[in-house]
C-alpha cells in the first residue's frame, strides 16, 4: 500500500474542490483510505492520518472512528506522536465519551515524564477536558507536580489544579498548602490565592518592570486584572477586606492610563470589583464618575460596557447614576443596535417624578425612529413609566394616544384592557379622549390596538362626542351616520382583525342607547347575524335577540360602565343561565364551562362595583364578594342589574348565581321571570340581570346563592338583599 | 472567569479553529458554532464587538478575512479580553511572521499548540510573549529532531 498522502497535499486537495459535493468525494475517498490504514495497524502514519482526520473533522465530517488512534498516539513514545494524539483527544473525545477514561493511565505516565514538555501537554489535556473521574485520580499526580522548581512548569500545573479543584470541589484542600508557597513567587503567573495582592499589586503599577510582559504602556494587564478580581472575590461580604483594600482601588482608578483599550479594561475591572465589595460611597461615586466618562469615550465597545455596568448598580446607586441621565438620553441616537437597547433599558430605569416630562419627550422620540425591534419594549415601558409618574391626566392620555398613533401595531396585546380601563378612570377626560381617538381612526385604521381602544371608547362615549362637549380642544362637529359610517367601515375592512370586528359590533350595538337613530344600528346587527365568523355571529344573535326580546333591558346592560378598580389582569369567566321553575322561584344559574385561569393570573376575578346612580342602587356584601344592585324599573317587569367582582386575593372558579324570592301570597306574587347572565367584560365584571315581575319590591326579600370554588374548595355565600330602595318602584 | 470557547473562521462562514473549554456534546457545540456565527458575520462593519447570545456575552473581533470570536461568562471583562484576543493575534504572527489565513489553515495545529501555551482551561496561562515563543521553538525542535532521525517530515 502505497503511503498516504501527507496532510498539506491534503488540505491542498480539498481546497481546490468547487462544490460542496466534490469536496464530499474527496474526503470519502481519503476517509476510507485512513480507515484500512489503521485497520493495517501503521505505526508509522498514524500520526499522519490522525492529522488528516483533524483537519477533516474542523470542516464538519465525522471522525469519531479517529478517537481510539489517537489514544494510541498518546501512548507512543515520540514527542510529535503525543503531540497530535492529545490535540485529538482534546478535539475529538470529550468528557461525556467513556472512552476518555482509557486516557487516564497514559496522562499519569506523562505527567511523571522526563520531558518539560510532554508533561506539559498531559497538564495541557487535563487542565481543559478532564472530567470529574480523571481529576479525582489524577489529583494526587498534580498536586505532587506544584511541588516543582520548574517555573514553566508550575503554571501549567496551577491552572490545571485550578481546573480539578473547578471539577472536584472536595478536593479544595488537598491544594491549599501548596497554594500559599506560589504566593512568594516573583514569577508572574501564578498568583492565584493571595492576601499579599495589594502589595503586588502596588509594586506592578508603580514599577516599570518587564517589558516582556507590556501591554501599550501598562505593565502586565492580565495580571493586574487577574489580581482585581481576586480582590473582588474576597472583599465581597468582607468588610474588614473591603477596608483594606480602598485604597489601592482608589489608586488605580486613578493612576491608570485611559488613552488606549487595555487602561479601560483596568478601569472597568477596578469599577466592577468597587461595585461588588462593600467599599464606601466615596469609591462608589467614583466608580460611577469612571463608568460616566466611559459613556463619553468614542470607542463604542468602551460606551456599551459602561451602559451594561450602569444598568447593574442603578438600583443600588440610583442618585449617582442620574447625574449622567442627560448622557444616557444622547446614547439614544447612537447608530450602534446594541447601545441603544441598552440606553433605552437604563432610560426607563431612571424615569421618575421629576423628570418624566423630559425623558417621555426623548423616549417618544426614540419610539419614533427606533427600529421595530425596540418597539414593543418601548412601547410597553412608556406605557408603565406613564402610569406610575403621569403628571396630569391630560398628560397620560396625550401620551398614550402618542404610542398608539406611532407605534400603534406594535404594541402588545395585554396593554388593550389596561388602555381602557385607563381611560375609564379618567372621568373628566372622556370627550377630549374620544375626540382624539376618533380623530385618529379617520386618519388610519391598519393599528389594532389602535383600532380596537378607538372603537370601545366610541362605542362607551359616543353620546359625548356628537354632542361636542369637548373642553380641552375644539370640539368637532360629528353625526351619528358619519360615526357608524367609521364603525362599519372598520367591520368590512380587510385589515381589521377579529377581535377588532368584535370590538366594532360591540361599540356600534352600546351606541344604540347613546344614539337616536336605532334603526341603522338594528339592521346592522341582523346582517352580522349570519356572519361566516362564529366571533360576530354570536354577539350579533345575542344582540338582535336583546332588541326583540329584551328591549326593556337593553338600556340597563348597555349604559356607561363605571369606574373599575385596578386588578391584576385575568379572564373572563362565562357563566351561561337558564330560567328555573317559579316555584319557589330560584333560577339556577348552569355551571360555567370550567374557564381554566392561566397561570400566570393571579387574584381577583368578579368585580363587583357599585353604580353610583342616583338613588335606584345598593349592594351588599358578601364574605368575599361584591353584589351591587342596580333596579331599573319598568312598568311590568322591573329589572335587576347585578354586577359582581370577587374581593379575595384568589381565583374563582365554577362559579353558579341563583336568585330567589318567596312565594308570596298576595294577588300578584313575584316571580322571577328572567335571569340573564351576559358575558363577563374586561376585568372579570359579572353583569347579571334578574327580571323580577312584582309590584311590592319594597318589601321584597330577595335571597341570592353564591356558589363557586375558591383555592380548590367549594364555597357557599348565601345573601339576602330586602332592602331595595321604595322611592324607584312608583 | 473562564472563557466557554474559543472560535477563528473566515468570512464565508469556513471554521478555521475551535477551542471548547466546557464539554459539550457535538451536536450542541454545532449548534453553537452555527448560531455564533450567524450572528457575528451579519454585524454591520462598525458596531460594538460585543453582543448578547442565550446567556453568555460573545466578543469578536475581526483580523483581516479572519473573525476571532469567544463566548465568556456575565462576570467577565470583555475589555480585557479584546487584549486577549489580541495577544493571541500578536503571538500567531511572531510565529508565523506575518500571519495571515492561509498559515492558519495549513498549519492548524501549529495555531492550536500556541493556544495552548497562552490559554489552559479558557483562563490566559502564560502572559509573557517571550517565554510563549521559546517553549514553541523548543517543541518543535524536539519533534524535528525526530523527524530529521526518521529521515521523512512527520507529517
Amino acid at each position: 500500500m502505497p503511503a498516504p498522502i501527507r496532510l498539506r497535499e491534503l488540505i491542498r486537495t480539498i481546497r481546490t474542490a468547487r462544490t460542496q459535493a466534490e469536496e464530499r468525494e474527496m474526503i470519502q475517498k481519503e476517509c476510507a483510505a485512513i480507515r484500512s490504514s489503521f485497520r493495517e495497524e501503521d505505526n508509522t502514519y498514524r500520526c499522519r492520518n490522525v492529522a488528516k482526520l483533524l483537519y477533516m473533522h474542523m470542516l464538519g465530517y465525522p471522525a469519531h472512528f479517529g478517537q481510539l488512534e489517537c489514544l494510541k498516539l498518546i501512548a507512543s513514545q515520540k514527542f510529535t506522536d503525543k503531540r497530535i494524539g492529545y490535540l485529538g483527544a482534546m478535539l475529538l473525545l470529550d468528557e461525556r465519551q467513556d472512552v476518555h477514561l482509557l486516557m487516564t493511565n497514559c496522562i499519569k505516565n506523562d505527567l511523571n515524564h522526563s520531558t518539560q514538555y510532554v508533561q506539559g501537554l498531559a497538564l495541557c489535556t487535563l487542565g481543559c477536558m478532564g472530567s470529574s473521574e480523571m481529576c479525582r485520580d489524577l489529583a494526587g499526580e498534580v498536586e505532587k507536580l506544584l511541588k516543582t522548581s520548574n517555573s514553566y512548569l508550575r503554571k501549567k500545573v496551577t491552572l490545571c489544579a485550578v481546573h480539578v479543584i473547578r471539577k472536584v470541589p472536595e478536593l479544595m484542600e488537598m491544594f491549599l498548602p501548596a497554594t500559599k508557597n506560589l504566593l512568594s513567587e516573583k514569577n508572574h503567573g501564578e498568583c492565584e490565592l493571595v492576601p499579599q495582592l495589594v502589595r503586588i499589586l502596588k509594586n506592578l503599577i508603580m514599577s516599570g518592570y518587564s517589558p516582556e510582559h507590556d501591554v501599550s504602556g501598562i505593565s502586565d494587564p492580565f495580571l493586574q486584572v487577574r489580581i482585581l478580581r481576586l480582590l473582588r472575590i474576597l472583599g465581597k461580604s468582607d468588610d474588614d477586606s473591603s477596608e483594606a483594600m480602598n485604597d489601592i482601588l482608589a489608586q488605580v482608578a486613578t493612576n491608570t492610563e485611559t488613552s488606549k483599550n487595555v487602561g479601560n479594561a483596568i478601569l472597568y475591572e477596578t469599577v466592577l470589583t468597587i461595585m461588588d465589595i462593600k467599599s464606601e460611597s466615596g469609591l462608589r461615586v467614583l466608580a460611577i464618575n469612571i463608568l460616566g466618562r466611559f459613556l463619553l469615550n468614542n470607542d463604542k465597545n468602551i460606551r456599551y460596557v459602561a451602559l451594561t455596568s450602569l444598568l447593574k448598580t442603578v438600583q443600588t446607586d440610583h442618585n449617582a447614576v442620574q447625574r449622567h441621565r442627560s448622557t444616557i438620553v444622547d446614547c439614544l441616537k447612537d447608530l450602534d443596535v446594541s447601545i441603544k437597547r441598552r440606553a433605552m433599558e437604563l432610560s426607563f430605569a431612571l424615569v421618575n417624578g421629576n423628570n418624566i416630562r423630559g425623558m417621555m419627550k426623548e423616549l417618544l422620540y426614540f419610539l419614533d425612529s427606533c427600529d421595530p425591534e425596540f418597539k414593543a419594549d418601548c412601547a410597553s415601558g412608556v406605557f408603565l413609566a406613564a402610569e406610575k409618574y403621569a403628571p396630569s391626566k391630560r398628560w397620560h392620555i396625550d401620551t398614550i394616544m402618542r404610542v398608539l398613533t406611532t407605534a400603534g401595531s406594535y404594541v402588545r396585546d395585554d396593554s388593550v384592557p389596561n388602555l381602557i380601563q385607563l381611560i375609564t378612570n379618567s372621568v373628566e377626560m372622556h370627550a377630549y379622549t374620544v375626540q382624539r381617538l376618533y380623530k385618529a381612526l379617520l386618519d388610519d385604521i391598519s393599528q389594532q390596538p389602535l383600532v380596537q381602544v378607538a372603537s370601545w371608547c366610541i362605542g362607551e362615549y359616543g353620546d359625548l362626542l356628537v354632542s361636542g362637549q369637548c373642553e380641552e380642544e375644539e370640539p368637532i362637529q360629528v353625526t351619528e351616520d358619519e360615526v357608524l359610517d367609521v364603525l362599519e367601515g372598520l367591520l368590512v375592512s380587510n385589515l381589521s382583525a377579529a377581535v377588532t370586528r368584535g370590538y366594532s359590533l360591540t361599540a356600534i350595538m352600546k351606541l344604540s342607547t347613546r344614539f337616536s337613530g336605532v334603526n341603522r344600528i338594528k339592521k346592522v346587527v341582523s346582517i352580522y347575524g349570519s356572519s361566516i365568523d362564529v366571533e360576530l355571529q354570536q354577539r350579533a344573535v345575542e344582540y338582535n335577540a336583546l332588541f326583540k326580546k329584551y328591549d326593556h333591558m337593553r338600556p340597563a346592560l348597555l349604559e356607561r360602565m363605571p369606574i373599575m378598580e385596578k386588578s391584576a389582569s385575568n379572564g373572563p369567566t362565562e357563566i351561561v343561565q337558564t330560567n328555573g321553575e317559579t316555584e319557589p322561584s330560584v333560577v339556577d344559574s348552569k355551571h360555567p364551562p370550567p374557564v381554566s385561569q392561566p397561570a400566570n393570573q393571579v387574584g381577583a376575578l368578579l368585580h363587583l362595583f357599585l353604580n353610583l346612580d342616583l338613588h335606584d342602587t345598593f349592594g351588599m356584601r358578601s364574605n368575599s364578594f361584591d353584589l351591587f344592585f342596580r333596579a331599573n324599573p319598568n312598568p311590568n317587569v322591573a329589572v335587576i342589574t347585578i354586577h359582581a367582582s370577587n374581593s379575595t386575593e384568589a381565583d374563582m372558579t365554577d362559579f353558579v348565581f341563583q336568585a330567589a324570592v318567596p312565594k308570596v301570597s298576595r294577588p300578584n306574587p313575584a316571580q322571577i321571570i328572567k335571569c340573564l347572565c351576559f358575558e363577563v367584560l374586561i376585568h372579570g365584571f359579572g353583569v347579571f340581570c334578574v327580571g323580577l315581575q312584582c309590584d311590592f319590591l319594597f318589601s321584597l326579600r330577595m335571597r341570592i346563592k353564591l356558589t363557586y370554588t375558591l383555592k380548590g374548595s367549594p364555597v357557599q355565600d348565601l345573601a339576602e338583599v330586602n332592602n331595595f330602595p321604595p322611592q324607584s318602584w312608583q | 472567569m473562564p472563557m466557554r470557547f474559543l472560535l477563528l473562521f473566515s468570512r464565508q462562514g469556513k471554521l478555521r479553529l475551535q477551542k471548547w473549554f466546557t464539554p459539550l456534546t457535538d451536536r450542541e457545540k454545532k449548534k453553537v458554532i452555527r448560531d455564533v456565527m450567524a450572528l457575528v458575520l451579519a454585524r454591520p462593519p462598525r458596531s460594538c464587538n460585543f453582543l448578547h447570545w442565550r446567556d453568555i456575552k460573545v466578543v469578536y473581533k475581526r483580523y483581516a478575512s479572519l473573525y476571532f470570536c469567544t463566548g465568556l461568562e456575565d462576570q467577565d471583562n470583555e475589555l480585557l479580553t479584546l487584549e486577549v484576543l489580541h495577544r493571541y493575534v500578536e503571538l500567531l504572527d511572531k510565529y508565523f511572521g506575518n500571519v495571515c489565513e492561509l498559515d492558519i489553515i495549513f498549519n492548524f495545529e501549529k495555531a492550536y499548540y500556541i493556544l495552548d501555551e497562552f490559554l489552559m482551561g479558557g483562563e490566559v496561562l502564560e502572559t509573557s510573549k517571550v517565554a510563549v515563543s521559546v517553549s514553541m521553538e523548543n517543541a518543535d525542535t524536539l519533534q524535528e529532531t525526530m523527524e530529521e532521525y526518521m529521515n521523512r517530515p512527520a507529517f
